[in-house]
């Protein structure tokens, strides 16, 4: 009798429990659902109504505003600028990060401990702090405005959690593994190479996307190091913020475009990103 | 020192002892090939910009004059760098715990289902997308016309669902065509009637297009005799589409104005009886004493719409812009303590099921305190990222409205370049935010240390 009643009660509380996520899903998707129907609406259908009118009328919808952001000039430089400014920084952060990381587990030099205590203590620091003398520094190189500025100053703020995390990873590896490659008289090159870099492609994996994402989705830095030229798309689109509503058509095709990249990485790699993050946390 | 000592008693043994001198010295050389690239940039754009911006914290706008802990006071004196400073402890106060309390609330719950990693992918989603296009995202959602903002647009329809929405906003008499209008905004017949009589209340200012679907013609209800005892009558619209009716009278192609209230209200004010009108304007009170009455249109008829809630007004800016926050970093939040749920004993959970305890307590008293450890750890990543929080501000709060919401991340940026120009004032705002992730920074290193023993 008693059990009966609870299994009811159970059973009850586990629909309960369904439904109320089944809102909270709702509720996350719609938001997003919404971006991408209204990238499919003309401007005019934007400022007279909400995106949810195309179930009553899908004859609103349209590719229109794609292609012409397609043949927007500025929007398709922004758009490969967003590219060649997100995979140099990542790959050069998986390579510096991966020779220093390897260095601080397996290598000694003096001052090693200390060292990474301080790149430890770097994996908070905002980037906010950088951004005044960087700029002073960039403008005496002449790096200022261009995309390698943009990439360096992404490298040097990734770096620290970079370091980080392949450093912990590599020193995992056990010890006999690296002792019989030396003893077979590998150079600490060939080591890095052959042995170290395989064993670490989990934690290089994690890395990478982790950090295609951050740089793809920055805004702040290109804000200031990126001229028109050389900004992303995230700055491109930041400046037509001004004039929200009447850019509808404009900025919710623009702001998928830059948000589909990263989502299809993500999906792509879940179980990688989730991993980054996850070791991210407290950065 | 043993080296020497060795060199000097066993000659033969020189050439390995230097032998091995030699390459140790050449693997230090390696290592630091190795680490030579990261620490550079390292030092070159992280650590002496810290060095540079503490610096520079302590000199005016234009970095000549030393001018010691002025920019400081001035952080707290200037209103707006004050604003940003109450936003962000406002931030830091709500975001963090909101976050940790929802993300361990649906790990908790999200193991009860069968679709828990469906779920968990979904949530997690928004932290690949970037704030800029969060920040798009929202500024759609939070529109405060109910007609293009989705949340307006629930709002709006929960609030008519519970108080109901008046169908004549627009609708006026009149002056001087037998209503007059009360204080409040209702209208009732200037003359009084008694029953066994029938009354026309014309009104104007309904476009045609607005009237409502079922929305009959008036004439014939309003040709109908009352009977001894009832009070009857017609609300209809006092215009004849093409022109050509007569004002005051109720023409023949002339519409009656459906779901009106209507009252008849008693000389001492009470009220008689209250009705709605039919499809044609019609209505009619019956069963009612001899007397003198007179027809009322309560307000409510003409009420304004509601236009739900502004968002993205100056009150509310800070509460809308962490809403978009909690969408991004919930997933965050519940995958994390998730994985911490995994690792839990599942024994201990099994042996407090087996003595009777009931889910609630078991969260409390058992999952809680075993996920201590964890929870400390999402709550101070969130803390971390909040107090650097700039792109979704700087994106949602519209124009006008970016004082009400500036945090300190975005008024550092305004005071050094977005025509502040002050970059004394800007260093001391930067070196600010620098020192309240300190504590975050002695944490790393400690966990860091005990994690290495």
């Amino acid at each position: 009798m008693n059990s009966a009643m609870n299994a009811v009660r159970r059973g009850l509380g586990s629909g309960l429990v369904q439904a109320f996520l089944v809102v909270i899903g709702l509720v996350w998707v719609t938001p997003l659902a919404g971006l991408f129907l209204s990238s499919l609406r003309s401007s005019q259908d934007s400022a007279s109504s909400g995106w949810w009118k195309v179930f009553t009328s899908p004859g609103q919808l349209s590719f229109d505003n794609y292609s012409a952001l397609l043949k927007n000039a500025g929007m398709t430089q922004a758009f490969w600028n967003t590219v060649l400014i997100s995979v140099p920084a990542t790959v050069l952060v998986v390579v510096l990060a991966a020779l220093a990381g390897y260095a601080f587990a397996w290598l000694d030099f003096p001052g090693r401990e200390a060292v990474f205590l301080v790149v430890v203590a770097l994996l908070v620091v905002p980037v906010q702090i950088g951004l005044l003398p960087v700029a002073k520094l960039f403008g005496q190189l002449g790096l200022f405005g261009t995309i390698p500025g943009v990439v360096l100053f992404h490298v040097a703020y990734g770096l620290p959690f970079a370091v980080f995390l392949l450093r912990n990873y590599f020193a995992e590896m056990p010890k006999e593994m690296l002792e019989a490659a030396r003893m077979d008289g590998g150079s600490e090159w060939r080591i890095f190479t052959r042995l170290v870099l395989p064993v670490g492609r989990p934690a290089i994996a994690s890395l990478a996307i982790f950090q295609f994402l951050w740089v793809w989705n920055d805004m702040l830095v290109a804000l200031l190091f990126a001229d028109s030229s050389s900004q992303p798309l995230t700055v491109q689109l930041q400046s037509q913020i001004r004039q929200f509503g009447s850019n509808i058509d404009v900025l919710a095709p623009g702001a998928f475009v830059s948000l589909v990249v990263p989502v299809v990485v993500f999906f792509a790699f879940q179980k990688h990103f989730v991993q980054g993050v996850m070791a991210g946390s407290v950065k | 020192m043993t080296a020497t000592l060795v060199k000097e008693t066993i000659p033969p043994a020189l050439g390995a002892v230097e032998r091995a001198r030699r390459s140790r010295r050449r693997a230090r050389i390696v290592a630091l090939l190795f680490v030579f690239p990261a620490l550079l940039l390292l030092g070159a754009l992280v650590v002496y910009p810290v060095l540079f911006s503490v610096g520079r914290s302590f000199f005016d706008a234009s970095g000549t004059r030393f001018v010691g802990g002025e920019n400081y006071t001035e952080m707290f004196r200037d209103p707006a760098t004050l604003k940003a400073v109450r936003n962000t402890a406002i931030w830091v106060v709500v975001a963090p715990a909101l976050l940790t309390g929802l993300g361990l609330i649906l790990a908790v719950l999200v193991e009860k289902v069968r679709w828990a990693t469906a779920f968990k992918l979904l949530l997690f989603m928004p932290m690949a997308v970037s704030f800029l296009a969060a920040g798009i995202i929202f500024r759609l959602a939070y529109d405060e016309d109910p007609n293009k903002g989705v949340l307006n647009a629930a709002v709006v329809s929960v609030h008519d669902a519970f108080k109901g929405t008046s169908q004549y906003p627009t609708a006026r008499a009149r002056v001087g065509q037998g209503l007059k209008a009360g204080p409040d905004g209702s209208y009732r017949t200037s003359g009084s009637v008694s029953p066994g009589q029938s009354v026309a209340l014309g009104l104007v200012g309904v476009a045609p297009k607005d009237l409502p679907g079922g929305a009959r013609p008036a004439y014939g209800a309003a040709h109908r005799k009352a009977a001894a005892d009832e009070l009857a009558g017609v609300v209809y619209l006092d215009f004849t589409p093409g022109g050509g009716g007569k004002q005051g009278e109720v023409d023949r192609r002339e519409s009656g104005l459906p779901e009106m209230k209507v009252e008849a209200v008693r000389g001492d004010g009470t009220t008689a009886g209250s009705t709605t009108t039919a499809a044609d304007g019609s209505f009619h009170f019956a069963g009612l004493k001899s007397g003198s009455y007179t027809v009322e249109l309560p307000a409510s008829n003409f009420a304004q719409p509601y236009q739900g809630v502004s968002w993205l007004g100056p009150m509310l800016v800070t509460p809308a812009i962490i809403g978009a926050y909690l969408w991004i970093w919930t997933g965050f939040a519940m995958v994390l303590i998730g994985a911490g749920l995994a690792t839990l004993p599942r024994d201990a959970l099994e042996a407090a099921r087996m003595d009777g305890a009931n889910e609630w307590q078991i969260f409390r008293r058992i999952t809680v305190p075993l996920l201590a450890p964890v929870l400390t750890v999402v709550f101070v990543t969130l803390v971390i990222n909040v107090m650097k929080v700039f792109d979704l501000v700087y994106i949602i709060a519209p124009g006008p409205v970016q004082e009400d919401a500036t945090v300190l991340a975005t008024q550092m940026w305004l005071v050094s370049f977005g025509g502040g120009n002050n970059q004394g004032l800007g260093s001391a705002l930067g070196v600010l935010l620098l020192l309240l992730v300190v504590p975050a920074m002695a944490f790393n290193v400690r966990r860091f240390r005990r994690s290495q023993r």
